[in-house]
């Protein structure tokens, strides 16, 4: 029926959802009965059904969109991930978080996304690293300048055009070392949870994570430096 | 320890995994070596203005996520049993 908007009295208020929540995309929407609204959709409920979207969709294209980036591969993924959720349903385990198990499941479909694109050679990360000198020291220190100190960043962030170049320099980096500094550092996923979903042993997590926050710190090492101020 | 080494274990450092005699080898290093105290402190940095970039409060959940989509996800719900 055009227009309709489900009763949600059992599950919560529609009305209460505040799509601009600022909680992670892990954390539950204000105002939603997750054991409630779990009942209903096991017992074929219509309109938990249409709860449950309304309610998660924002926050799960919100996870899709970081690690995308293309609007309609964002959509898709967020698609997929609930068609995913309504088969996986009874097998949700009781005890858990519906929030987090959809973020968990969104995280998949933007994984298995990425996975599908054309796969581009991907620029070398080795440029964005330190360099050392065979007696494994700082080429650039010791016997050069120094590493710069850096400012707090903190007022420096709250200018619109920083975050923005901060987010181009994320989006500068190759593509798989991206997809594991977002996973670990921003979606908050384990060591062992990103080794699995991205299929590469934990120890290679790990190297891929220490090499993007390098290559990141590297990009950003310009625009922090004390001497910027 | 080289200034490559203690670079090779800021990850395990920042994780907290590194172990006793690690943490005194590279606390030691961390003790002589301004520049890699400076490179320490920019990728603590680093990793804390990725998050405030990215996190949820700086990207927020969309105010409105098209119609269309959540009408052709709503499709697809399985129907009453």
């Amino acid at each position: 029926m055009c227009g309709h908007r489900p009763n949600l009295s059992h599950y919560g208020t529609l009305s209460g959802v505040n799509l601009t929540d600022q909680s992670p995309a892990h954390q539950s929407p204000q105002h939603i009965d997750e054991a409630a609204l779990l009942a209903g959709l096991r017992a074929g409920d219509q309109d938990a059904y249409e709860t449950l979207v309304r309610a998660y969709s924002g926050r799960l294209l919100a996870v899709t969109r970081r690690l995308l980036r293309i609007e309609e591969d964002a959509r898709d993924a967020v698609q997929d991930a609930f068609l995913s959720a309504f088969r996986a349903l009874p097998t949700f385990e009781e005890g858990s978080l519906l929030s987090t198990w959809l973020h968990r499941i969104a995280v998949n479909a933007a994984l298995m996304k990425l996975r599908t694109r054309r796969r581009k050679p991907e620029d070398s990360i080795e440029d964005l690293l330190p360099k050392y000198l065979e007696n494994g020291h700082r080429e650039d220190g010791h016997r050069g300048n120094p590493t710069k100190p850096w400012q707090e960043p903190t007022a420096l962030l709250e200018r619109q055009e920083t975050r923005t170049l901060v987010r181009e320099c994320i989006d500068r980096l190759p593509e798989t070392y991206r997809t594991v500094l977002l996973l670990r550092d921003i979606e908050e996923l384990d060591t062992e949870e990103t080794a699995h979903l991205i299929g590469i042993s934990p120890n290679a997590v790990k190297i891929r994570l220490h090499r993007a926050r390098q290559a990141l710190r590297t990009l950003i090492d310009p625009h922090f430096r004390e001497e910027q101020t | 320890m080289t200034c490559r080494d203690f670079i090779d274990f800021l990850e395990g450092y920042t994780s907290g995994t590194l172990s006793l005699k690690e943490q005194a080898i590279f606390y030691f290093h961390l003790s002589l070596c301004q520049h890699c105290a400076r490179y320490l402190n920019s990728y603590q940095k680093t990793m804390q203005i990725g998050k405030a970039v990215l996190t949820p409060t700086e990207d927020p959940v969309p105010a409105e996520v098209p119609e269309d989509l959540i009408k052709a996800i709503l499709a697809a719900r399985p129907k009453t049993a």
